[in-house]
């Protein structure tokens, strides 16, 4: 029963991680059998301005997007304590999810334009001035994390929603009973109930704002200047190196630090939860 | 609650909801746009003229129904073979004992902390050793499998009643049977939540795509969508139309079927 899962597994996941892992330490031409080359392609990962930036800009839009947590903390309290309409600002707040990525990267990529962008317009309103939000890279790792807090609002949602429901109303209205606020209970029971989903939320934010590699794709893919030079995400950095250029050696060895980078995170996350998270 | 606590809940939530709403009110509006007045200054909320321009540049540059029969195949392929590939592995690692179970499924775990891209090498040298670019089987059978859809299922499988697979057992079924025919009908939730998200995911994919299908028109909607782009870079208007169209399908599907997305993604806590 298991076979069918083992071959799979085997011939696609392991086989396929066993072999960058060996490519990592080798020179892979286009043609022909690579040649081991040690720890060459991590040396030259170290000395590659590239490779710095795009790892700066990963943690930056990792970091970035992170706010978007505390935000969905707070819209999944407010649903929950809405008398009517949960689904609607479930489904509403659920749309961008069911998107495909590459239509949210054009839309806002629209929005966010210098020269006709409507929200540059909306900032002249206000008598602010207008950027190339997109195309100028002092801005550009903030406009994604816009969009990533954007797109990645529902699912947190629905997740925080859940741990929500799992927090019994008698706490509240015990607490209520000792006169404490709404404000003083979405602090001293709310919260603290809910840290495991939070945990939990954080964690995968973390894990896929690291891997985020389709914004980069559609928002900058025709552009051909600085913009992309300076925005380039990590897994955008791979799959240059792996698939553009052809470099399967240099692209292995992006991977693995990818790895080796979410490892860290998670492993740092999970050693922080004991701070701040609760379990009965 | 107070009325008046109930007012202010739904003002902030309405003006969060409008943040979320309003880039594909936009769009639509856009869509219907010629491409002179998108790039006009200020901005015209409605369309001057609507136009239907966008879309026949849009549907006359990209092949659609190719690409969205792509989609639509590779998207039921993954569903059926990861549904039925995890549930039965899943069934294994939670009620079946054989000599390395817990090292195997140790691996399993293991597995889904791996980010995809570790795998995309790989995967891509033995699609095109199999000379499977360009085809569906390159598109669909690495999604097939999961790490995380053996988990879920395994889950499911281990919380349920060992009293009915005995009662099936003793009424003379064999291993495959208890699976089929009982088992696998009272995992339906969980097998719910594992084919939207397989859905979810197959259908917004554009890396792997992107690398297996790298000529001609055999692509999925993602990546025709993304090259359109870099053929009408500035045509906004037949950008915002594609991207309407292409997102449609699966977002008519949610509304239909949303209880039971939510049920699925709330179930699984996975994001996509």
């Amino acid at each position: 029963m298991i076979a069918p899962a083992l071959i799979g597994l085997g011939a696609l996941y392991l086989w396929p991680f066993i072999s960058t892992f060996v490519k990592s330490f080798m020179d892979v031409p286009v043609f022909g059998a690579g040649e081991f080359t040690g720890v060459d392609n991590y040396t030259k990962l170290l000395g590659d301005e590239d490779f710095w930036r795009a790892l700066g800009n990963s943690a930056l839009y990792t970091g970035l997007v992170l706010l978007g947590v505390p935000i969905a903390i707070v819209l999944a309290a407010l649903i929950e304590q809405a008398a009517k309409g949960r689904t609607i600002y479930r489904v509403l707040f659920f749309l961008p999810v069911v998107t495909l990525p590459v239509a949210v990267g054009m839309v806002w990529r629209f929005i966010l334009n210098g020269d006709f962008g409507v929200l540059n317009y909306l900032l002249s309103l206000v008598g602010l001035p207008g950027e190339y939000w997109v195309a100028d890279d002092r801005f550009t790792i903030y406009a994604f994390a816009v969009v990533g807090i954007w797109m990645g609002l529902g699912i947190n949602l629905i997740i925080l929603g859940a741990g929500l429901q799992s927090i019994p109303v008698e706490l509240y209205e015990a607490s209520a009973l000792d006169g404490a606020s709404r404000v003083r209970q979405f602090f001293s029971v709310t919260l603290p109930l809910l840290s495991p989903s939070v945990f939990f939320v954080t964690v995968l934010t973390t894990i896929s704002a690291l891997q985020m590699f389709d914004l980069v794709f559609v928002m900058l893919g025709s552009i051909n200047n600085t913009a992309l030079d300076g925005s380039k995400t990590i897994v955008y950095l791979f799959y240059e190196a792996a698939f553009v250029q052809f470099k399967q050696g240099y692209g292995a060895a992006i991977a693995i630090v990818l790895l080796a980078i979410i490892m860290i995170a998670t492993a740092i996350q999970f050693r922080l939860q004991r701070r701040w998270v609760n379990y009965d | 609650m107070t009325k008046r606590g109930q007012w202010r809940i739904h003002t902030l939530l309405i003006i969060a909801a409008a943040f979320m709403v309003v880039p594909f009110v936009w769009q639509i509006l856009s869509s219907f746009k010629t491409s002179n007045e998108v790039s006009s200054l200020p901005p015209t909320l409605f369309p001057a003229t609507p136009t239907i321009e966008g879309f026949e540049t849009f549907f006359g540059s990209v092949p659609f129904w190719a690409q969205f029969a792509v989609s639509a195949v590779s998207l039921i392929l993954r569903v059926v073979g990861q549904v039925l590939v995890a549930s039965l592995a899943g069934y294994a690692f939670a009620r079946l004992r054989f000599p390395g179970r817990n090292i195997v499924f140790a691996l399993f775990l293991v597995m889904l902390m791996v980010p995809s891209q570790l795998f995309l090498l790989g995967q891509f040298d033995l699609m095109k050793g199999l000379g499977l670019l360009n085809t569906l089987p390159a598109l669909a059978i690495p999604g097939m499998f999961s790490a995380f859809g053996t988990f879920l299922m395994r889950q499911a499988f281990i919380t349920m009643p060992k009293e009915y697979e005995e009662a099936a057992r003793l009424d003379g079924a064999g291993t495959l049977r208890v699976f089929w025919s009982v088992m696998l009908p009272m995992a339906r939730p969980t097998v719910a939540a594992l084919a939207v998200l397989t859905s979810l995911y197959s259908w917004n994919d554009l890396l792997w795509p992107l690398i297996v299908t790298p000529a001609g028109d055999f692509r999925p909607l993602p990546v025709g969508l993304a090259s359109m782009q870099g053929q009408f870079g500035t045509d906004y208007p037949a950008l915002m139309a594609g991207a309407l169209v292409c997102t449609l399908p699966l977002v008519i599907v949610f509304l239909v079927l949303q209880r039971q997305f939510f049920a699925g993604i709330a179930s699984s806590g996975l994001k996509g």
